[in-house]
């Protein structure tokens, strides 16, 4: 085969002709793997919120609403009903104060406040230390806690938590993404 | 060179990690267990297989001075369609492995092989070079992620059989480096006699 010549011509074609090329094959794909993506993704949260509050027969997806945080963002929350009861709120709630940056966890409440449950959605925490937060020894000291009366901060800090060992600042995270769920929900004035 | 030897030179003669000592990020930040570094190089090597095929097959109608950005368009397109479908498919691997599955567009190892070899060979000759190379990728972060995960945590494949912690400093980075020199120390003693 001829190797084609470094002409202007030939150049801009031949890469026009290879973009066109690869952005035909990546729109096929995301086509073909948009359903399964996002399939995916309800079910992680379909599956964290079931984790997180007791039994409903809602659908909390389609319910969601969001409440402002009071610092310039908000959360998901996520109403669990039972018969039109409200059994609990699934609350999608952040930190950025990670050892490694955002955290974000769905935390589950009575409509006391009490906690229910908490489970981590995502974490880049170090492995065998900060990431021990999805640790049951660790993340269900905070269940049947009601914030109120339970002071979310590391005893290193003269809170209540047990902090993990050597990991003390994805500890304060931890707490820093509960207690933000925590007053928000608050500050929306839910009971 | 026969195609056999064309296939198991990615494995000990050139394996890319031990030996051509390419792509060290992606193999020092995803060993950190045994399935991590299986799913990074079976990632990568797929990646390999793609872009060294197409990139042979075109290699005689690219125009020589844009032959890179040309490449890379190709590898990038391969990497996103792994991108897509990991995401898809193997949700749990895909949060684990994270940026590192973008960031194979810049592996040294894809770009390097298509310049060194498949824009010069045969498509046939290319396909089993990228196997092999991958293949020989993957066996590296394999062993370097289950002595990683065995010393570190004691378990291998997530099966723990040491209670308790293991040796942290091996899940962290520099445990990671220190693996990877006495890996590499090991096969230059083995190439050597």
């Amino acid at each position: 085969m001829a190797k084609t010549e470094s002409t202007l011509r030939n150049m801009v074609m031949s890469l026009s002709l290879i973009a066109l090329g690869a952005s035909a094959c990546l729109g096929f794909v995301y086509e073909l793997t948009k359903g399964p993506i996002e399939l995916s993704v309800l079910n992680k949260k379909l599956e964290a919120i079931k984790l997180v509050v007791p039994d409903f027969d809602n659908n909390p997806n389609d319910e969601m609403f969001r409440l402002p945080t009071g610092e310039g963002d908000s959360l998901d929350i996520y109403p669990a009903k039972k018969d039109g009861e409200i059994t609990g709120y699934a609350v999608s709630t952040y930190t950025n104060t990670g050892f490694s940056g955002y955290i974000s966890l769905m935390a589950g409440f009575k409509p006391d406040g009490t906690i229910i449950n908490i489970t981590v959605l995502s974490q880049k925490e170090t492995p065998g230390l900060g990431n021990k937060m999805t640790n049951p020894e660790f993340k269900d000291q905070f269940n049947g806690r009601n914030p109120a009366d339970f002071n979310l901060k590391v005893e290193k800090d003269g809170g209540q938590v047990d902090a993990i060992t050597a990991a003390t600042i994805s500890s304060r995270a931890f707490c820093d993404a509960v207690q933000r769920a925590y007053n928000t929900l608050q500050k929306g004035g839910i009971k | 060179m026969n195609q056999l030897q064309n296939f198991t030179k990615g494995f000990f003669k050139e394996n890319p990690i031990l030996v051509l000592v390419l792509g060290c990020c992606p193999t020092l930040a995803t060993t950190s267990s045994c399935l991590n570094g299986l799913g990074m190089g079976i990632a990568t090597t797929f990646v390999l297989l793609g872009s060294n095929v197409v990139i042979s097959l075109l290699s005689g109608v690219i125009p020589d001075k844009v032959r890179i950005p040309a490449f890379i368009v190709i590898i990038a397109s391969f990497v996103t369609i792994v991108d897509l479908v990991m995401q898809a498919y193997v949700p749990e691997l895909y949060e684990t492995l994270g940026i590192f599955i973008p960031l194979i567009v810049v592996n040294c190892i894809v770009l390097g092989r298509a310049e060194a070899f498949a824009s010069k060979n045969t498509v046939l000759s290319s396909f089993i070079d990228g196997l092999g190379m991958g293949l020989g990728f993957t066996m590296a972060l394999g062993i370097l992620g289950a002595f990683r995960e065995i010393v570190g945590s004691g378990s291998i494949f997530g099966y723990k059989f040491i209670p308790g912690d293991g040796v942290l400093v091996f899940i962290l980075a520099p445990g990671a480096f220190i693996a990877l020199g006495y890996m590499i120390a090991l096969i230059n003693r083995i190439r050597r006699t």
